[in-house]
């Protein structure tokens, strides 16, 4: 049984390596097979464990792997708890992991063209590509299998490592590099703030085992520290805020979510994966993991309600100016992860985690598309050079705009059920900021479908604005590519109505996510719940169905019916359009303020504190005036006796005053 | 059967007499033999090194593989060797460190290889025999006899401003050594003895327990090095070779930490008491501070130097963290005491093979360019993409990356000192997002980007020496940072031990 939990992560694991130490070695057909393979046997084995959980009702297994050490009496160990929370990822997990390893044979097969022609780093750069997505799945499954904050931690990081790594993979890009190390020292931030979350569990659990620290949570709940004098903070408040700050660096929330949007730099099979599906989920995933803590911290709730909130709003307009077919996505990605944030504020956990189920299923369809748009374009990526598409690409066409509907959650669409829950749960919510956040998310939700159905349109439908001879060799990309894409778009429609009343409103999850008795928002709606047919019939009242389609209207109007529209309202609200365009010149500040500032103070520090205080001063310093002393002192040696003899009167004399003055 | 050979002379004498015969051999002859002859000698010591971990009791904190014979009677002066937890891993690190020097210096070195692997052979017995000491004037002697083969690597095989930087080097450690010696002087004839075993159980008043700590650690906090006496280390390493730097940030710094363990602490545990504030600060001040300055380095040397410094600080929290921690009552105050010890101790083992590896590879790109700026470099991952693996590896456990071993020491020094104080793990984690910037940043100006001008585009990869040379290395961190088990269970006796004599006050009771 535990050989077969191991085997999950570990296959990925096997593939990484052979592809990635002998990638030169097996060829580009080995590396691609043995990766796939790996990935493969993880969905497989997965999809077991989901059948014993789901129709055997097999019981969450908590099991220690080994012994990572044990000092004073604490355990960091390495092991895995699977319970249905843990099922659901992991399925979620390798399933688009297995669908982006196939799509990427084809999106990297002429990688060599990215490349300068004597870079010995090009040379066997596909391998390399594939031995990094394996590994980023073997990374993000340990990262939720764990049963422990340290393995956790290590997946975190682990994460953090590949998409780094693949954000910058071509090496070669000034962007691209300057990306990959903005996203690493963003996330950074982020874990820093988890660290120390990590140490407060530990200080006041004396234990890092979920089981354990949970089992402790209410007693904790009672404890106060105090980080300044006279000011006393909840322990588990202080915890949980901390573990968030982890979280919104990870799901790139407001304010650490400017690494998403560059991290675009990367390879589009990586945006699909990592940057949309499941990756940046990882701190939904987290949050909803401790749900036992967070729903003993008012406090931290409201925080993680209004930042998941702004996030939903202020990223989704950001999105409507880009002109970058995969920015658009990424923005739109924030927005999304935005709204599972506000969820887990709401209480509403199961929701959150139905939302970056559904999500990673039509985020990964709309990216990997995007990507299928952006190979027949000969890697172009600026939609105002499309327009059209339809008639070449029929099948990136359709999955498009199943994608499209299940992201502005048109009624039967998987996202349909998952976002419309979190506005209505939202709106019956208790926690503070809650009014704020009902705002932000229904805003979202004509922003959303604006900028879905912009990118639609633009890429599409019109007049064709490519040049002649990128339109002579537009053609549907090989089976690779849209295979993929037709299997992720069915559960973008199906998944959703089918799981709901399980998942949401059902006892899927069963123990693995803890509701506070105050916090029964989502269980309100479950009284109402009757069934996913009625409730998409609902759907088609509710108001935001009604933002929905006036967003897709907005657009087919200003974008496709009165192109000359989009012009005048650039120009009547220039100051609204360069905020939004400069993404609030939030990129300019941190560059200016952290990056600047931080080189100015070290060099500042550098010259100042070392080289002149400390060596220039202390340490030359001494030796000069040795040096000086030795000379003055010297000159006294003058070697005339009447010298000697002046010198030796004035010492009597002095010695003889110091006797008659006392 | 290994128990009867007497393995710490044998570490520490096999490789100085190893070192006289190959200077005795002298150059005249092939210079191929006197390196396979000196790799040879590094790689026996090793081995007998190894069997210090064979045959190590992890269930006793009392010294182990003691040898005992009199050397000066008259001043009651032994040789006294001894090893337990705290100083059995450190000397295996010096004779593995010892191996990957000498391969580095291969045939890099062109200029009197006999005296160059000489002094090293010399080096590392000298630098054991400090880790293995129990007798004070025995330490001592060897803690200053480490220190002249080295000048002579930095002063002859060093580069152009070595006259200073050897001076600087000379005058900081001899400074700091010489009130360290006037508290040996005065714990002898206070105890009548230079046993340092004797030493920590020596009632001493709190005058005497501040001054003697303060001398001490005017001599461990050079060597460490601690803000703000550490500017010696950037310019000695800048000019030292390759192999000198190695040893320096590897070995010599280690010295330092080992000190606070064997001496200032256990001889003056209540001046340590009142004065880990003092430490405490001295260490914030390394991680923060010089995590900036590395910041605005344009030498890589010099950058990692610093970084070193920064790494270092995490030694110095861990050990004097440790009062406050066991005079908080809430939480699991004697596990994260423990915590912080035995992290600081990983820290210095992780160090050794990270920084090693750091000036190792820098080393590398040095023989091929002949320099060390920064923006020399630009885009080397295209032309030695093998090396540029390597280098991103070893710059992720520079930056503390889990799965590493750099990560192990951090990651439990952050831990304990949270249960000190909030604010001390708060600026120690800072080291989180600093470390990865000052290194992650050198790596994307030298390793990424198109090739920036001829000289890299005609850098030839690593060749098989300078493989085995990294393999070496990441096969220790990696496994460090896997399963850091076996060497912290080497600690837990030994920590132990520590920790409950510590606490015990030296101080009459009222």
């Amino acid at each position: 049984m535990e050989n077969l939990y191991l085997a999950i992560p570990l296959a990925p694991l096997v593939g990484s390596v052979i592809a990635g130490f002998f990638g030169a070695q097996i060829g580009r057909r080995g590396a691609h097979t043995v990766t796939i393979l790996g990935v493969a046997v993880s969905f497989v084995l997965s999809l077991v464990v989901l059948y014993q959980h789901l129709y055997q009702h097999a019981p969450a297994v908590n099991a220690t792997l080994y012994n990572w050490m044990i000092v004073g009496g604490i355990q960091f160990q390495v092991g895995f708890l699977i319970d249905n929370l843990t099922v659901m990822m992991m399925t979620v997990v390798s399933f688009v992991s297995l669908m982006v390893h196939i799509y990427t044979i084809g999106y990297m097969s002429d990688d060599l063209e990215n490349w300068p022609k004597d870079s010995l780093a090009g040379v066997n750069s596909y391998q390399r590509f594939f031995s990094y997505i394996a590994l980023f799945t073997f990374s993000m499954l340990m990262l939720v299998m764990s049963n422990n904050f340290m393995q956790l931690f290590f997946g975190w990081e682990a994460v953090g490592l590949v998409s780094y790594l693949l954000i910058g993979f071509w090496a070669v890009r000034p962007s691209a590099v300057y990306a990959n190390l903005k996203a690493f020292i963003v996330n950074r931030v982020g874990d820093f703030g988890f660290m120390l979350g990590i140490a407060a569990v530990v200080m006041y659990a004396g234990s890092l085992n979920y089981a354990d620290v949970f089992a402790k949570a209410h007693l904790m709940s009672t404890e106060t520290m105090s980080l300044f004098p006279g000011h006393n903070w909840n322990v588990v408040s202080v915890i949980c805020v901390l573990l968030f700050v982890g979280a919104m660096g990870k799901s790139a929330q407001i304010p650490l979510h400017v690494w998403l949007p560059d991290s675009m730099e990367g390879p589009t099979p990586i945006s699909a994966l990592i940057h949309a599906a499941t990756m940046v989920t990882a701190g939904i995933f987290m949050v909803a993991r401790m749900s036992p803590l967070y729903e003993l911290s008012e406090s931290a709730l409201s925080l993680v309600m209004v930042t998941g909130a702004l996030t939903a709003l202020l990223m989704g307009l950001v999105g409507i100016v880009q002109n970058d077919i995969k920015r658009v996505i990424a923005y739109s990605t924030l927005s999304q992860l935005g709204y599972m944030t506000v969820a887990l504020g709401a209480s509403a956990y199961s929701a959150a985690v139905f939302h970056l189920m559904t999500h990673a299923f039509f985020k990964a369809l709309l990216f990997l598309a995007a990507g299928s748009v952006i190979i027949a374009m000969h890697h172009e990526q600026d939609m105002r050079k499309m327009g059209g598409l339809k008639k070449y690409l029929p099948i990136t066409y359709w999955t498009s705009l199943i994608g499209s509907l299940a992201l502005i959650g048109f009624p039967g669409f998987s996202g349909f059920f998952s976002k419309d829950t979190i506005i209505d749960v939202v709106h019956h919510s208790t926690t503070g900021g809650h009014g704020f956040a009902y705002l932000c998310v229904l805003s979202a939700v004509f922003i959303t479908a604006f900028y879905t159905f912009r990118l639609f349109f633009l890429v599409f439908h019109g007049e064709p604005r490519m040049d002649a001879h990128t339109k002579a060799h537009l053609h549907e990309p090989p089976w690779v590519v849209w295979l993929p894409l037709i299997m992720l778009a069915i559960p973008s429609v199906f998944i959703g109505g089918f799981t709901i009343g399980d998942v949401l409103f059902g006892n899927y999850f069963g123990s693995a996510i803890y509701i506070s008795p105050h916090h029964e928002a989502l269980a309100e709606l479950g009284k109402h719940f009757h069934g996913a047919w009625a409730f998409m019939q609902e759907g088609f009242v509710g108001p935001a169905f009604y933002l929905a389609m006036f967003g897709v209207f907005s657009a087919w109007f200003i974008y496709m019916k009165r192109p000359e529209i989009a012009g005048v309202i650039k120009q009547k609200f220039a100051l609204i359009d360069t905020l939004l365009v400069k993404k609030y010149y939030v990129d300019e500040l941190y560059a200016w303020l952290f990056g600047g500032g931080s080189r100015l103070l070290g060099k500042g520090l550098w010259t100042f504190g070392d080289v002149r205080f400390i060596d220039g001063l202390l340490v030359n310093g001494s030796a000069q005036l040795v040096a000086w002393f030795a000379l003055v002192t010297r000159r006294l040696q003058t070697g005339f006796l009447y010298h000697y003899a002046f010198a030796m009167i004035i010492g009597l004399l002095m010695l003889f005053g110091l006797g008659l003055f006392r | 059967m290994l128990a009867d050979l007497p393995l710490l002379s044998l570490t520490i004498w096999f490789p100085i007499l190893g070192g006289i015969a190959i200077l005795l051999a002298g150059d005249k002859g092939d210079a191929g033999g006197v390196r396979r002859l000196a790799l040879a000698i590094a790689v026996v010591t090793f081995v007998i090194s190894l069997g210090l971990y064979v045959d190590f009791d992890t269930s006793t904190s009392a010294m182990q593989f003691e040898e005992m014979a009199a050397w000066i009677p008259a001043f009651k002066i032994n040789y006294h060797l001894g090893v337990d937890g705290f100083s059995m891993p450190l000397i295996i690190l010096t004779t593995f460190i010892t191996i990957l020097v000498v391969l580095a210096g291969w045939d890099v070195i062109k200029k009197k290889p006999s005296q160059y692997l000489a002094a090293f052979l010399i080096m590392e017995g000298t630098m054991i025999g400090v880790f293995a000491s129990l007798d004070a004037m025995l330490f001592y002697v060897f803690w200053e006899a480490m220190l002249i083969p080295m000048y002579i690597i930095i002063g002859v095989w060093g580069g152009p401003r070595r006259v200073y930087a050897t001076i600087k080097f000379f005058i900081y450690t001899f400074f700091g050594s010489v009130f360290m010696l006037v508290a040996l002087i005065y714990l002898y004839y206070k105890g009548g003895s230079f046993d340092i075993l004797a030493m920590h159980q020596l009632p001493l008043n709190l005058h005497e327990q501040t001054l003697i700590f303060i001398a001490f650690l005017m001599a461990f906090a050079v060597k460490v090095p601690m803000w703000p006496v550490h500017t010696w280390l950037p310019d000695a390493h800048v000019e030292a070779p390759t192999g000198g730097s190695v040893i320096l940030a590897s070995i010599m710094l280690k010295i330092g930490g080992y000190g606070f363990v064997r001496f200032s602490m256990p001889i003056a545990p209540d001046a340590a008491h009142l004065l880990d504030w003092l430490v405490i600060l001295m260490s914030l001040v390394a991680i923060v501070y010089i995590g900036f300055v590395a910041l605005a380095q344009k030498d890589m040397k010099k950058l990692i130097a610093y970084s070193s410094i920064a790494h270092m600080g995490f030694v110095t929290l861990g050990l004097f963290v440790i009062f406050q921690i066991l005079s908080n009552p809430v939480g699991v105050a004697g596990s994260a005491a423990t915590l912080a010890v035995e992290g600081a101790m990983i820290q210095m083992i992780s160090h050794g093979f990270i920084a090693g590896a750091l000036f190792l590879m820098i080393g590398v790109l040095y023989d091929r360019m002949h320099t060390r700026e920064i923006a020399a470099y630009g885009g080397v991952v295209h032309t030695m993409p093998i090396f540029t693996g390597f280098a991103m590896f070893f710059a992720m456990a520079n930056a503390g990356l889990p799965g590493t071993s750099g990560f192990v020491g951090e990651f439990m020094v952050i831990l304990a000192s949270f249960h000190a104080n909030f604010w001390y793990a708060f600026l120690a984690g800072l080291t989180m997002i600093l470390g990865a910037a000052y290194t992650l940043w050198m790596v994307k100006r030298v390793f990424f980007g198109p090739v920036v001008n001829d000289d890299v585009r005609a850098l030839a990869d690593i060749n098989a020496r300078e493989l085995l040379i990294m393999i070496l290395l990441a096969i220790a961190v990696l496994a460090i940072g896997l399963w850091p088990s076996p060497i912290i269970d080497v600690l837990h006796a030994t920590v132990t031990n520590f920790l409950h004599h510590i606490s015990m006050t030296k101080l009459p009771l009222h």
